[in-house]
């Protein structure tokens, strides 16, 4: 039986001025999938995120989340159901982890709003989930990049919302960061949290997504679960890059190899040839 | 210091402040003087005075010095709400009413009424009226270009404050040089003593509503100072709320140009000051801000009135005072947005 699905995009098309940025993209997304959106700089991953975050208008097309128009959907309600998870920034302001998190408590409020008692458990709450809930008092400019995603995605989970939209999460994290940010995705993933995430490692969809969705000049080249549509061919035609993907010794992680670096390759000597 | 004792403390000093600064003047009084007029005045106990002493205390309390003092809490107050609201729905700490132009806009449209028109609705109206252009003028600039968003919004501010400096040097050149002209050089230096009655209502109802619409509000502009995209994903109206919080925000600036001339650097020091003692959460930093400012701006008045046999314009002062200060903590607040 095909599940409804959570989010359905359909045939989406939007522009600045006289650049085409989307030309009539569709998709959907099922409950509970990690999806991964993959295209070189300027495909439209960014501005397709926004549209389905309700933060732009599509100049054609509909959004359906849970089969009712986004755009009928007060975005008080939308924020309750998709959180929006930057890339990690700086703040112009020192505000304490625990005031940054306090904010996703926002779509539930009314007008003039106080945090309540409840307010602040499920922010401390979110903090303890993701081992954290030591940072609650420290600014949030002065903790450290790991730290600040955790500290995003905190507010997503007190939102309370079940749908985490990420915008490159690992840009700016180090190597160690990157993995214990994809290890926090696949937790909350098993604990049927949906996730689309936009990224610029292949690796990192190879390694968590369930499904990857590559995007080109505005439309989708390739959707499909990630063992098939991650190959040489798509990321040549993706990237314009030659790799090869290998699965080493049996390890369930694939990696991507790049075949040449400077018209260079290597043999099993190390040797460089050209 | 705890949280629930802030507001408390901050109050506590504001009225002390005030009471003392009753005390001060060309005609020193003691507190007990103060406080046997007022007894006698509100609720007729406590000592009998000489009904000619009761006068001399009545027109020196009642018609000059409390005036002046509601005016400073006001105006005081005024610029601090103003000068954060700015800097957290711009998401940039380096903004305040005078550095967006507000205080420019709002001087070129008073002096333009004191010229052409001679009502105080006049008056009060293209003060607001233009500081709220000038604002506009200087996010409208800031947009247009792509960049630094923190560096362009300061230049916008920069060229809408030079534009309205400009177009009120033509209306002082048209002034009538007699009567107008000294009148407006007079009050735009800044000052307190000519605040009544009338004009102390008049500004400060909007006032005071704009304040508590602003506090009504500082939740948001937590929110709000994350940027547009944020705000809005977080279920924010951002738009229609921002343009709100604007409205609000250059209302309660623009109309201290009305009660006193053009008081710089306060919207800008009073916040960062405030940031230090209470953090950056505008739930607290807003009705703090609000306190500091009209404590600061009584003290300053204090001075400019004290110091010299002359009375200082208050413009000057808050000046002299705020431009060492602010470099002083440049370095520290500089932290928040590095």
């Amino acid at each position: 039986m095909e599940l409804k699905p959570l989010i359905k995009v359909e045939d989406i098309s939007f522009g600045y001025s006289r650049k085409t940025v989307l030309n009539d993209v569709s998709l959907s997304i099922r409950a509970g999938e990690v999806v991964t959106l993959l295209g070189p700089n300027g495909c439209g991953k960014s501005t397709l995120i926004k549209i389905i975050l309700g933060l732009l208008r599509p100049a054609t097309g509909t959004i359906f989340f849970n089969g009712e128009n986004i755009l009928h959907i007060g975005s008080k309600s939308l924020a309750r159901e998709i959180a929006y998870v930057p890339q990690i920034h700086k703040s112009s302001f020192p505000y304490t982890v625990m005031d940054m998190v306090l904010m996703g408590r926002i779509p539930h409020k009314t007008f003039f709003f106080r945090y309540s008692k409840t307010d602040v458990d499920i922010a401390g709450g979110a903090l303890e989930r993701l081992a954290i809930a030591h940072l609650a008092d420290r600014a949030y400019t002065e903790i450290s990049g790991g730290e600040r995603q955790l500290t995003l995605i905190a507010r997503a989970l007190a939102q309370g919302a079940r749908t985490f939209i990420m915008d490159e999460p690992a840009s700016g994290l180090d190597y160690g960061n990157q993995l214990r940010l994809l290890d926090q995705i696949i937790k909350l993933s098993r604990e049927g949290y949906t996730f689309i995430k936009s990224t610029h490692s292949p690796e990192h969809a190879l390694w968590i997504a369930d499904r990857v969705i590559m995007i080109k000049n505005g439309t989708v080249v390739a959707d499909g679960a990630c063992d098939d549509v991650i190959s040489p061919e798509n990321l040549f035609h993706l990237y314009n890059a030659r790799v090869n993907i290998l699965k080493l010794n049996g390890s369930s992680f694939g990696v991507c190899v790049p075949q040449t670096i400077c018209g260079c390759w290597k043999d099993d000597n190390d040797q460089c040839w050209e | 210091m705890k949280r629930s004792l802030l507001f408390p403390v901050l109050s506590l000093i504001l009225v002390l402040t005030a009471a003392f600064s009753l005390t001060l003047g060309k005609y020193p009084l003691t507190l007990d003087d103060i406080t046997g007029f007022f007894l006698l005045k509100m609720f007729g106990v406590g000592d009998d005075i000489d009904p000619e002493h009761f006068l001399l205390l009545g027109n020196l309390l009642i018609d000059i010095r409390l005036p002046r003092i509601l005016a400073a809490i006001l105006i005081g107050a005024s610029l601090s709400v103003s000068g954060a609201a700015f800097q957290a729905m711009f998401v940039n700490p380096l903004v305040s009413p005078g550095l967006l132009g507000v205080l420019a806009g709002a001087s070129f449209g008073a002096a333009m009424s004191m010229v052409f028109f001679d009502s105080w609705f006049a008056v009060q109206s293209f003060t607001f009226l233009f500081g709220f252009i000038a604002v506009l003028i200087a996010v409208g600039i800031a947009r247009m270009h792509k960049g630094n968003t923190i560096l362009l919004l300061v230049l916008g501010g920069v060229i809408s404050a030079a534009l309205f400096t400009s177009l009120l040097s033509i209306i002082k050149y048209i002034a009538d040089p007699f009567n107008q002209l000294p009148a407006i050089v007079q009050w735009l230096m800044g000052g307190l003593s000519l605040v009544d009655h009338k004009t102390l209502l008049a500004a400060g109802i909007p006032q005071v509503v704009s304040i508590i619409v602003m506090i009504l509000f500082s939740g948001y502009l937590n929110a709000l100072s994350m940027g547009d995209e944020e705000a809005q994903a977080l279920g924010i109206p951002v738009e229609w709320i921002r343009m709100l919080l604007i409205f609000v925000a250059t209302m309660m600036s623009a109309l201290t140009v009305v009660l006193a001339g053009m008081i710089g650097w306060v919207g800008l020091i009073i916040p960062h000051i405030t940031r230090m003692l209470v953090g950056p959460d505008n739930k607290i930093l807003i009705p703090a801000s609000a306190l500091i400012g009209a404590i600061y701006l009584i003290f300053v008045d204090d001075i400019s009135r004290m110091l010299f046999n002359v009375e200082i314009p208050i413009g000057i002062t808050t000046s002299l005072v705020g431009i060492p200060f602010f470099a002083i903590i440049l370095r520290k607040a500089k932290k928040g947005w590095n």
